[in-house]
Formats: structure tokens, sequence, C-alpha cells
């Protein structure tokens, strides 16, 4: 009777094949093949040119992360100690800008970032420009935020940052209390129990939250696009160009984005050997 | 000291708040001003209200995003309960191989979705394309003549219908999968030793059972479905646009503060929707309480 039931998945398994392991292959097979489909590595000997934007992408999302977690870790530790009805007021205040499109949020903070934006306006309300130009014989009237490597990553951070807090919040609150009473019986101070015990069992909450941002972020094209004015190119401003965009060649793109998808994978891996490493070491 | 430090981190989460919320507040704000600037406060007006609703392509987008969103979560929730409780009933090791492929989309980047499935649809109809051109025949029906052509095939609503169920079906599966989990297996034998079909043993006894993870499921479903762009993007063609995708297409022109009309009404309608959930969920608690005390 089980094996009748198991047979529920069999639609499903014939979708994935389809939907999900089929245009994996398809990107595999383009990046090894030019446009006559002959077989060939120069989609990737090629790819020497594009250094700087990988360098580039990987740099951001890895600022975006670790902004992300100097957020995230501290708030949804102090969630995790409120009240449970609090608790489930601040869980859906996090989620409820997810419900309005990222876009939609993004091109609020141009309005914000612009030379002629809110928060410039705010500046100078403030009289921040004209200390600024007493102090150092400036003239500035107002700070260029928009177009700027800084503008992108905090639409990075502003639009992931919910992907790091749900996470490490949920691991927090499942903890184990006897755990910890244990270790304060014990006589460890709180630092002592934050640092031995509370951290190293929420590790897998910051690595799956680490992970819900690096990757969106390391391969985004809206954001760098809209915020970033398209100076900045990165990695998924290069892959969307070689399908939609001008220079045609999704050859070059499915072997950008199947690059981009191992160095994921491998640093994803490498991070939950370690992430393992540590779990096993605590409750040895 | 105790006191200081709970003031210090409600302060600590107003500000996190405060910078999730801000440019909402700031769209809705700027939805209501005269002018057509989003920095400059130029007097109260409803004109860019009156404008979206006679802006057809804006409002085509908005039907375009929530019939995808809405028939890729049933279509996903349904699947995906399916899908789950028979990966759930297999061996452990047949079962672990097949959530491995399930977990793909989730872990990729979107990019890396989007352009895969791209790559497969333009592959596919081309083929389907090519022989559709080369093969019609006639069919002889009666006296009449039927001339059968096959249609050709682009990306359109479809595709992208195929995708977001596609990458919606995972979440659904996540989050059902830890219920059939900690499902009592021996519910079903007892179902099935009283004289219940199979079927009426999973509508019946395994159903209710799960039903709490199906509904955070759809629910996830339908936020990714929501908030995608980039998988849209890449598998709508250009026949077809959702909001966010005719966001990034002003974004080269200007974009028009209608936007901040559209993203109002929406944030207002989610807003209704969850005061309408919570309420009821508090009444139904309170109800229950009152049952046990």
């Amino acid at each position: 009777m089980k094996h009748k039931r198991s047979l529920l998945a069999l639609p499903y398994v014939g979708w994935m094949a389809l939907f999900v392991v089929a245009p994996i292959v398809m990107v595999v097979v383009y990046a090894f093949t030019t446009a006559g489909f002959e077989p060939t590595a120069s989609n990737f000997t090629g790819m020497g040119t594009y250094v700087s934007i990988f360098a580039r992408s990987f740099q951001l999302a890895l600022i975006a992360t670790v902004i992300c977690l100097l957020i995230g870790y501290p708030i949804s530790y102090v969630m995790a100690k409120e009240g449970p009805g609090f608790q489930r007021v601040a869980t859906v205040l996090i989620m409820l800008p997810m419900w309005v499109n990222f876009l939609l949020r993004t091109y609020s903070w141009m309005a914000i970032l612009e030379n002629n934006g809110l928060l410039n306006q705010l500046f100078d309300a403030i009289g921040l420009f004209d200390l600024i130009n007493g102090l150092f014989g400036t003239d500035l009237t107002y700070f260029r935020m928009i177009r700027t490597q800084g503008a992108v990553v905090l639409g990075m951070v502003y639009n992931y940052l919910p992907f790091m807090i749900l996470p490490i919040y949920s691991v927090i609150l499942k903890l184990d209390r006897s755990l910890l009473e244990a270790a304060q019986d014990l006589g460890a101070n709180s630092a002592y129990v934050f640092r031995r015990v509370i951290f190293p069992l929420s590790l897998p909450g910051v690595l799956s939250g680490v992970t819900m941002v690096f990757v969106p972020s390391v391969s985004t094209f809206a954001i760098s696009r809209l915020l970033g004015g398209g100076t900045h190119m990165m990695l998924g401003d290069l892959i969307e160009q070689q399908f939609l965009g001008g220079a045609y060649n999704p050859h070059l793109g499915s072997a950008i984005a199947l690059v981009m998808m191992l160095i994921v994978i491998v640093c994803m891996w490498v991070m939950n050997r370690f992430g393992q490493g540590e779990e096993q070491a605590v409750v040895l | 000291m105790k006191k200081q430090r709970r003031v210090g981190s409600r302060l600590f989460m107003a500000l996190v708040f405060l910078f999730l919320y801000a440019p909402i507040l700031l769209m809705v704000v700027f939805s209501f001003n005269a002018g057509n600037s989003n920095a400059v406060w130029q007097g109260f007006s409803l004109r860019w209200y009156e404008a979206l609703f006679q802006d057809r392509s804006i409002m085509g987008s908005v039907y375009t995003t929530l019939l995808v969103s809405l028939l890729a979560t049933l279509v996903a929730t349904v699947a995906g309960t399916f899908a789950a409780v028979g990966l759930y009933s297999m061996r452990r090791r047949r079962r672990n191989a097949l959530l491995a492929v399930n977990n793909i989309p989730m872990t990729n980047a979107d990019i890396v979705t989007g352009v895969s499935l791209c790559l497969l649809f333009v592959a596919v109809f081309g083929f389907w394309n090519q022989f559709a051109a080369n093969y019609r025949f006639t069919l002889n029906l009666f006296g009449t003549v039927y001339r059968i052509t096959f249609p050709q095939l682009s990306l359109g609503f479809g595709t992208m219908l195929i995708a977001h169920i596609t990458f919606n079906i995972p979440y659904v599966i996540l989050s059902v999968g830890p219920k059939l989990r900690q499902m009592d297996g021996n519910l079903v034998d007892a179902a099935r030793d009283l004289g219940c079909t199979w079927m009426g043993a999973f509508f019946k006894v395994i159903l209710p059972e799960i039903k709490p993870g199906i509904i955070s499921g759809a629910l996830i479903a339908f936020t990714m479905s929501v908030d995608d762009f980039v998988i849209s993007y890449f598998t709508a063609g250009t026949s077809v646009s959702t909001l966010a995708m005719e966001i990034y297409g002003m974004a080269r022109r200007r974009i028009s503060p209608e936007i901040n009309a559209i993203s109002t009404l929406l944030f207002v309608v989610v807003l209704a929707l969850l005061a309408f959930h919570n309420i009821r969920e508090s009444r139904a608690q309170r109800a229950a309480a009152r049952r046990t005390y």
C-alpha cells in the first residue's frame, strides 16, 4: 500500500525531469558548444576578459551578505527573546515587504538616493552640507549616492535582509532552553554562553541565511541596473545581455551561468563542511 | 541595567523596521502627490490613481501578475502536496535523491533557473515550429474538408506559468514534508483496517493532518510568485509582462508615479488580508481556549 502511495510522486518526478533537469542539461550543452553546435571550450577560455566583473560581483555580494549578517543576527537574537505576541507581529512585519514586488521597493530607493532626492534634502535641511563646507572649504550641495556601488550594496541589503533574519530567528527560537540553563548552572556568564552554546547551535540558520542572501546578490541584475545606473556591470547584467540584451550569445551566457553556479556550489559546500564540523564539536 | 538593554534592543528593532518600511511609506505618501516628482511634495491629489485606472498596460500587467501567481500557487499546492505524500512513502535513499533534485530550483540563482528554462522553451519551440511549418494535412469529414495545421508556439503566458509552477512546487514540498514526517504512520493503517479505501485514507486522515503545512506552503508559493521578476523576465517573452517587468521596462525611460499608486493599492490589499486573517485566527484561538478551560 505504501508503494501504491509512492506512485503519487510519479507525475512530479516527470515534471522535474522535464523542467528542472533538462534545462540544466541544456545550459551545459550550450556552454560547451559554438553557435553552430560544434563542441568547443572557447566560451570558457575567453572568459578572462570578464574577471573584473566576476570579482566585483563576488565582492559586492560578500559585503552585502556580511552587512545582512551583522544586522540580521542581533535582530533575530533579540526577537527570539521577546514574548510570543511580539514575535508574531515582528515576523509578519519582516515578511510583509516581500508582498510588494522587490522592483517596486528598489524603485522607491531611487527617489531617496537621487542627487536632489529625499536623503540629500534631509541632509541639507539639517545643515550637514553647510557644516562640511564650513569645515573643509568645499562646496558640496549633495552627496552622490545613486549610481554608485554603495547604492547597489544598499539595494541588496534592503531586499535580502528578511532572508537572513527569518532562518536565524527560527533556529534560535527552537534552541533547547535546558542547554542554556545547564551552561549557566555550570558557571558560564552570558557572553560565554552565547559564544560557546547559542552561536554554534545557531550556525545552521546562519548558513542558510548566508546562502539565501549571497546567491541572489551575486546574480542580481535588476538592482545593479536601477541603483547602479548600469555603470557597474555585474554577473547578472553580463548573463542577461547574452540572452536578451544587445550582445546576443546564449552559448557564452550559458558558460558564465555555469561557472557562477559552480563557484556558488563550491562556496556552499565548503561552508557546509565547516558548519557541520562546528556542530559536531559542540555535540562532542 | 536589564531594562536599559531591553530599551536598546527595542530601539535597534525600530530602526531596522524603519529601514524596511521607509521606501514603502514614501511610495504611499508620494502616490498622493500633485506633482510628478518623487522627492518634492506639491500638494494632495488623486491624479495618479485616475491615470492608473486608465493605463491599460499597467492594469494589464497587474492582472497578469495576479493571474499567474494564483494559477501557479493553485497548481503547485495541489501537485506539491501529492508529490510530498508520494515522496515520503518512498524508501529513504530514493526519497533523498529526489529531494536533492527538488532543491535545485531553490538553491540555484533565479537567473540560472530563468535562463535554463528559457533555453529549453526556445529549443523545444524551435523544433516544434519547424515541424508545424512543414507538416499540414487535410481531413475529409462527411464531405467537408478540414485543413489541419499545427499552431506556431512562442514564449508567453503559458511558459511563464510553467516556470512559476516549477519554482513553487519545491516550497510546497518543503513545508508539507515535515508535517508528513511528524504524522503517526499508524493512523493510515488504522483507517485502512477500519475499511477505508486508500484514497479515502488520503482525504480523511492524511490531508487534515498536514493541512497547516499545505496552507503555509501555498502562502510561500504565492509570495515567491508575486515577488518574482527574474524568472518571469526570461520566460515570458515579449507578448505578456508582469508588473515587475513593466517597471523594469520603464526604468530605462522614466518611471511614472502611477507605479506609486498601484504599489499603494497592492500594499493596502495585503494589509487588509493580513488583518482579516489575524482577527480570524485570534478569534479561533479564543474560542479554543474557552473550550478547553
